[in-house]
């Protein structure tokens, strides 16, 4: 197995925001600016790492009955972690992420890989495919973050491109975010098909 | 290694060690970070409440909870006090928005900080920095009570942010309920009993002249405190307005 | 008289004003995927009340009556996770037993559920907002009315773009995610009603 080649699969060939279509919620969210797409992209890649790498761990020790409940439990488990960490280390990604760390939990990205890959291959190809994936989420998030702050406040990352008077605000607004994650997606297919 | 096959007795004591495993774990991170998130929680609001009442050497008494607000009476290092510190929150842009605003003891504005706002970033936040000293929307020195402390839209004297009116307004009424609810109440409070009330508000007690108008509560009408005396002299000096008539009615008796 | 009025500003502001999908996104998975008929779509949005509305009970006595009574606030996640998935089996097979034209109706919907964050948002969200118990649920029921209300709208829209011709990249997602942006772009018209609504009830 080509750990190389996992990487890359999760970040073009299967990326979850353009390709999967997977993680919606916290993808239209949490991405008003490219910082905190950034951020939730990689809370999200470390949950994923951990889970898929915990999950392969004990796939042969779970019976097939309870597999969704304990995996849920290992997820949640994990998150729960997590948030404590951001709120005692770095309260100000919880005041801008706010529920949506919780909400990692049902972020179908988890769960589906974890069924999908965890499941089925060693500790360190998932711990290969939670990176591949995560990065690719991370990079999803960051543009539709990106477009929709440069658009939206003339800046990216907080600095400053042109003048905010000129910023189409609707961006940075709810139907901004469909509206930019629909264009980046049928930019992706055009590219993809080229 | 086999799979574990799915009987019940493997699956429940799968389900338990995963649960006491994930339960253990969990508050074994919660042990070291509930302490810190405690500090940090502390911290925050002791800085929030620095930065509004714009000293840093404060000292900060236990807060009290008035309808909903929570007042901090503020007081410099040499015990002098400053004013409060009041938390107070409206709906804002889709959602709450909470403010911890800094009044000195004659109610004009110190500062004020964004507690918690899940306004959209670029509109709303703007918040944070448009109404401070200097910007265009400055309300700092401002006294709620006094003028018309609305969005200019609204016939106001303060100016809202570009393109986010709904904000603009929502937060100003923060700052005015915790000014309505708290200060104001508090300042008739003290007054009342360092003598220095500004309104007369029992005045049909003015029938029990001695007390009621002519005591401490109505020094704004100042020829009251001569009121015993103009009575006997035949009637009320002109300042003692509308109450003289009641009031030389008791004394006359 | 003011607790009335409060409860009818909540279940307002939950269904228009704060839509959990155009607003909030919460819950965009089934409102992409289950999307494409008005039958199915208004299935699922009543399918997402109904367990809004037993969760969020059942959520919040777990919370008043077990973890903070035992001080385990930090375990809420977790537990409410699975409370969820356990009510929404509990759900099926109940609806399965006694009902079989509604399990016929929302039974297919059901498993997926249990991954739609609106139920363990609202659940954490009427913790935060320190709702009581008739507080929250009708701010979960409003939820609920606001999620099937934009499915509803969403898949007679995608029943008219279905006939309609689209760019070839745009195909499928894309052209569904420009119209849902129109959708939340009129929803836009509802915002600053809440605060409207509460002077004129005098709040």
């Amino acid at each position: 197995m080509n750990y190389f080649k996992i990487i890359i699969n999760g970040i073009v060939k299967e990326n979850p925001t353009f390709v999967l279509l997977l993680g919606m919620c916290p993808t239209l969210g949490t991405t008003s600016s490219a910082l905190n797409g950034m951020m939730m992209g990689l809370a999200t890649m470390c949950v994923l790492i951990v889970s898929n790498f915990l999950i392969s761990l004990v796939k042969k020790l779970v019976p097939d009955m309870v597999r969704i409940p304990s995996y849920i439990v290992i997820i949640a488990s994990l998150v729960t972690m997590l948030q404590m960490c951001i709120k005692a280390y770095a309260p100000e990604i919880d005041k801008s992420l706010g529920l949506f760390i919780p909400l990692i939990v049902v972020n179908c990205i988890i769960l589906g890989r974890a069924e999908s890959f965890a499941a089925k291959n060693n500790p360190l190809a998932s711990i290969f495919d939670g990176i591949g994936i995560g990065l690719g989420f991370t990079c999803g998030l960051t543009i539709l973050g990106s477009v929709r702050e440069i658009l939206g406040t003339g800046s990216i990352f907080g600095f400053n491109v042109y003048s905010e008077n000129y910023g189409m605000l609707l961006f940075v607004l709810a139907p901004g975010a469909f509206l930019a994650l629909g264009y980046l997606i049928a930019i992706f297919n055009k590219l993809k098909k080229a | 290694m086999e799979k574990l096959k799915s009987s019940l007795t493997n699956m429940l004591a799968v389900l338990t060690v995963i649960a006491v495993i994930a339960g253990g774990a969990l508050a074994m991170v919660n042990s070291v970070t509930a302490p810190q998130i405690e500090k940090i929680n502390a911290k925050n609001l002791a800085d929030g409440i620095k930065a509004v009442m714009g000293s840093d050497d404060v000292q900060v008494a236990e807060p009290v909870e008035i309808e909903g607000y929570t007042s901090y009476k503020v007081s410099d290092a040499q015990g002098n006090a400053l004013g409060c510190a009041v938390t107070s929150s409206t709906n804002g842009f889709g959602g709450d928005l909470k403010v911890l605003v800094g009044f000195d003891n004659e109610g004009n504005i110190l500062g004020y900080t964004i507690l918690q706002t899940s306004e959209t970033p670029g509109l709303g936040a703007k918040a944070d920095s448009w109404f401070q000293k200097g910007q265009k929307g400055d309300i700092i020195g401002m006294n709620p009570g006094k003028g018309n402390f609305t969005v200019s839209k609204d016939g106001g004297d303060v100016d809202a942010i570009t393109a986010s009116t709904i904000t603009s307004r929502a937060f100003l009424l923060a700052v005015k309920n915790a000014y309505d609810n708290v200060i104001a109440a508090q300042m008739d409070g003290t007054s009342s009993a360092s003598a220095q009330k500004k309104h007369c508000d029992k005045n049909e007690e003015c029938g029990d002249c001695k007390e009621g108008c002519c005591g401490n509560e109505c020094d704004k009408h100042e020829g009251c405190g001569d009121c015993k005396k103009a009575c006997k002299d035949g009637g009320c000096n002109k300042k003692c307005d509308k109450l003289e008539a009641k009031c030389c009615e008791g004394m006359n008796k | 008289m003011d607790y009335v009025l409060n409860l009818v500003l909540i279940i307002i502001t939950a269904i228009f004003v704060n839509n959990v999908v155009l607003a909030q996104f919460l819950g965009i998975c089934p409102f992409l995927g289950v999307s494409k008929k008005v039958d199915t779509a208004s299935g699922m949005g009543m399918a997402v009340t109904a367990v809004l509305l037993v969760a969020t009970i059942v959520t919040f006595c777990i919370q008043k009556f077990v973890l903070e009574a035992l001080g385990l606030e930090y375990l809420q996640t977790i537990a409410f996770i699975l409370v969820i998935a356990a009510l929404v089996q509990m759900i099926e097979i109940f609806l399965k037993k006694t009902m079989p034209a509604l399990y016929q109706a929302l039974g297919v919907f059901l498993p997926l559920i249990t991954t739609n964050c609106c139920i363990l948002g609202v659940a954490i969200l009427v913790i935060q907002k320190n709702y009581d118990l008739l507080e929250g649920v009708i701010y979960a029921v409003g939820t609920g009315l606001g999620f099937l209300l934009a499915m509803v709208l969403f898949a007679g829209l995608r029943e008219q773009l279905a006939m309609s011709r689209v760019p070839k990249a745009f195909e499928g997602t894309p052209i569904a995610l420009v119209t849902a942006s129109l959708l939340a772009m009129a929803f836009m018209g509802f915002s600053g009603v809440d605060g409207d609504l509460k002077v004129v009830f005098g709040l």
